[in-house]
């Protein structure tokens, strides 16, 4: 799946581009630059890739050996709403794959995948750092905790009013 | 060292206490209630953000003065979110309560900041002793353990250097500084301090080795904690960094480097901005720079954000990820303090092995020793989950046994089950049956017993949940985790890995128990970094101590845990199940669960995911769901061709 960049992101890059250029040039900075990057888009479209390979005189090849290397680095965008299911010990043991499949089964994706609007993602994490909630699950920074499948429909139930309420407020902006 | 110039980072130090101490009873010139919320990432999950809302808003329209005071993690993660309300005008002592909801945030503003009244129902207990609320340290969750790195834990902001300074914090550094560099080394070697990443290697030895050596040297505090289950250093982190700091500094200052990094990973975001403005403020502070607190020493510390790989916790991949390579292990010798970042010496330890300097120069390597065993000084700290009454950070004494640990501390097992199994160590650790819960928790007891300190995560199962399961997790994580360079981690942990979803599906042969034990030993024998010689741990004890278990899958297909879904089905028990009831119905993602002719319901077990749910759906008088293994034993219930047909077009 080959994503093209939007307006917004090829902004955001000419800007990185500009940022980055005062940057050390020095191969230990790969991988922190990568994150800056990542920090801003989301993920690293291979225009980014590139232009972090060019700025280190890196071989493009060595820096997705790099980035494909480490867990952080994604290569499609995220949703607008990111969902992450832990997959730690503790919520393991309490039945975290299920939510997880609960997830996959409601937007029709796999984990690791981005539904086709945009709108959702989900990816999985090695604990959040609150086992004692388990089954976790985030939506976007925030954490679900006790997951149960219904709580899964629950879950989209709200995420569904929030967007209404917000759409709301934009066109009550819009008109004022 | 100029002995003219010592004094200096005393009196640099005493200035920095009183502008500190200033700043206290600035805040604490208004008599006002103080609300202590605990808000580090457990806290935060639990909904801290908004219980400290509601606290704002609700005083806000109530016109009450009270000051919010945003702590780090008590790590009672049971417990959250967790607050503290102090309001001596009350008459009451300091209260702790727990499980605090914006709701009960609001009505404790009402009824106890206005009204005088602590609502004793909510009360968990009070902080001080006294005669009217039962007192924490009378629970057993609270006096059985012993805090030495973790004590300023959630009792501190860990945005406010004055506050650590106020606690007494920095002064080891300061003393340090006056003191000769192999004299710092030579105390904690006295303490007998070993290092908290797992290996448990002597720290003075260490530090001596980099001391020894000349020119520019590095100092990293390794915050990765890739063990999917454990959490304490980031909550060291995210509660009091400023003592990682001091260790880290005086670790700096004692084997000669002047650059240090703190190396966090980048899913925990908050703890990277934590650290990272607590060396801002160490810097603006002239704790960190050109000359610490005065000294002459010179030392910059900087952040670096790990990708998140489970093997850059390993000290060489580490540092080739900080160099911007792949982290992959390289072989040792030469040993980082010989050849490290940028091929020169370089110090690595763990969080809380940096977390522990300070107390011990503060107080002496003889009250170290005082805590814990022999040859494993000190206190262990654990982040135990699963099946406990009382999940969450502990830090007991080393030499505490497993027993006490699990049913003292934590309460025992939650919902009156019996105990199945401990997983202590994480990936690289090991599963103990019963009859190790005797075992004193020190770095040599658990090799022994076969599984290790590890990273510290300890996970505790009851009766339903299956070991095999468990181990077939951890390789998961392992496989996915192997950098792939050497062939026993890469292609072993395949092997093992498949075998093992051959276990837990019910497909695997007899002989498959004895390949995977021979794989389990290869392994270990040739693999080249310490991720693939300790992944085969869980497996190999889990075999030994837990036979039956795999027997039961591969002669039986049953699963005497019921966790391993392919051979469990749940059905409902006609008996029991009540007829107007539809809770079962209701709550199936998948329409599964069906209405008999007689109106009772049954479940389809070919549309059935077997998440649980209607069992949990169920109402407790009426209990008619249930759980079997090998899957075959569950009674089918033919389902009426229309309705079948009904619910698959609707799928
Ligand atoms: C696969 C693997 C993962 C490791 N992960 C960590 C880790 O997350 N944190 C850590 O402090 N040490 C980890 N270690 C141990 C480090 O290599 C190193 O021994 C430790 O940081 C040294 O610090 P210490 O002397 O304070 O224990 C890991 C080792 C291996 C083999
Ligand atoms: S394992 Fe999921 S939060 Fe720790």
């Amino acid at each position: 799946m080959e994503e093209k960049l939007t307006p917004e992101e090829s902004a955001i890059l000419e800007e990185l581009r500009q940022s980055i250029r005062g940057d050390d040039s020095q191969r230990s900075r790969l991988i922190p630059i990568l994150q800056k990057v990542q920090e801003r888009l989301g993920y690293l479209p291979p225009e980014a890739v590139k232009m972090v390979a060019d700025h280190l005189a890196v071989p493009l090849s060595e820096v997705y050996s790099v980035a494909t290397f480490y867990n952080q680095f994604r290569f499609h965008p995220p949703g607008k709403y990111p969902i992450k299911v832990c997959m730690g010990t503790a919520c393991h043991v309490r039945g975290g794959e299920i939510i997880l499949e609960n997830f996959e089964r409601k937007l029709e994706i796999k984990e690791g995948e981005t539904t086709e609007d945009r709108e959702f993602s989900i990816e999985r994490v090695a604990c959040v750092g609150c086992c004692a909630l388990a089954p976790v699950a985030l939506v976007g920074e925030t954490v679900h905790g006790h997951m149960a499948p219904s709580k899964v429909e629950g879950l989209f139930t709200r995420i569904q009013v929030q967007k209404e309420i917000e759409e709301k407020r934009r066109k009550k902006d819009g008109s004022e | 060292m100029d002995p003219n110039e010592t004094p200096q980072c005393r009196r640099n130090l005493e200035a920095l206490q009183a502008k500190a101490a200033e700043k206290r009873r600035e805040k604490e010139a208004a008599p006002v209630p103080v609300i202590h919320i605990g808000s580090a990432t457990c806290g935060i999950a639990a909904g801290a953000l908004d219980t400290r809302q509601a606290f704002q808003e609700a005083l806000a329209e109530r016109g009450i003065e009270a000051r919010i005071h945003t702590v780090g993690c008590v790590g009672h993660c049971y417990a959250e979110p967790v607050v503290i309300i102090d309001h001596p005008d009350s008459g009451f002592p300091p209260i702790f309560y727990h499980e605090v909801t914006p709701g009960k945030a609001r009505m404790l503003v009402k009824l106890f900041l206005e009204q005088g009244d602590p609502r004793f129902e909510h009360i968990y207990g009070a902080t001080i002793e006294n005669d009217m609320i039962p007192w924490v340290q009378e629970f057993p969750r609270f006096s059985m353990e012993h805090r030495l790195v973790m004590d300023r834990c959630g009792r501190i902001d860990p945005e406010d250097i004055f506050e650590y300074l106020d606690d007494g914090g920095y002064a080891a550094l300061a003393a340090a500084l006056e003191t000769e560099p192999s004299d710092i080394v030579a105390e904690i070697g006295a303490a007998g301090l070993r290092g908290r990443g797992g290996a448990g290697f002597p720290t003075a030895k260490k530090w001596s080795f980099a001391a020894a050596t000349d020119g520019e040297k590095f100092v990293i505090c390794n915050a990765d904690e890739g063990d999917p289950g454990a959490y304490m250093d980031r909550t060291i982190l995210e509660s009091n960094p400023h003592q990682v700091l001091e260790g880290l500094a005086i670790c700096a200052y004692a084997v000669g480097a002047s650059r240090a990094m703190v190396y966090v990973r980048a899913e925990y975001p908050l703890a990277v901005r934590i650290v990272t403005r607590a060396i801002e403020q160490a810097r603006s502070e002239g704790i960190l720079g050109e000359s610490v607190l005065g000294s002459g020493f010179r030392l910059d510390m900087e952040v670096f954000q790990g990708s998140g790989a489970f093997v850059c916790g390993e000290e060489t991949a580490l540092i080739r990820s900080m160099e911007g390579f792949r982290g992959m292990p390289v072989h040792r010798p030469p040993y980082p303090v010989e050849a490290g970042l940028f091929g020169r010496p370089t110090v690595i330890n763990n969080v809380k092995t940096l977390a522990s300097v300070p107390p011990i120069l503060e107080n002496g390597a003889e009250a170290y020793r005082s805590v814990g065993t022999a040859d494993s000084p000190g206190t262990a700290i654990f982040s135990v989950v699963g099946d406990v009454v009382h999940p969450g950070l502990v830090e007991i004494p080393m030499g505490t046994t497993l027993r006490t640990l699990i049913y003292d501390v934590c309460g025992g097992i939650a919902k009156k089950k019996s105990f199945r199994a401990v997983q202590i160590g994480g990936p690289s650790g090991g599963c103990l049956p019963e009859s190790f819960l005797d075992t004193p928790i020190d770095f040599d007891s658990l090799i022994e017993a076969g599984a290790m300190m590890g990273s510290g995560g300890m996970v505790v199962m009851s009766e339903d949940s299956c070991v095999v399961n468990v181990c077939r997790y951890f390789l998961e994580f392992t496989q996915k985790e192997s950098c792939g360079r050497c062939t026993f981690c890469r292609i072993g942990t395949r092997h093992m890995l498949e075998i093992l979803n051959r276990l837990t599906c019910g497909e695997a042969v007899e002989e498959d128990l004895e390949r995977l034990e021979n794989l389990a030993h290869d392994i270990r024998e040739g693999s080249l970094c310490g991720l693939g010689k300790t992944a085969p741990n869980p497996v190999l004890t889990s075999l030994r101590y837990f036979r039956e278990e795999y027997e039961a899958h591969v002669r039986e297909g049953r699963c005497p845990g019921m966790m391993c879904r392919p051979l469990i089905a749940y059905y409902i028990e006609l008996d029991k199940c009540a007829r107007g009831c539809d809770a079962c119905v209701g709550c199936c993602p998948t329409d599964a669960v069906f209405t008999t002719s007689t109106r009772k319901k049954g479940i389809d077990l070919e549309l059935c995911v077997k998440c649980g749910e209607c069992m949990v759906a169920c109402p407790p008088e009426y209990d008619a769901v249930r759980k079997i293994s090998p899957a075959h034993l569950a009674p089918v219930v033919e389902r009426s061709p229309k309705r079948d047909k009904e619910a698959k077009d609707k799928a």
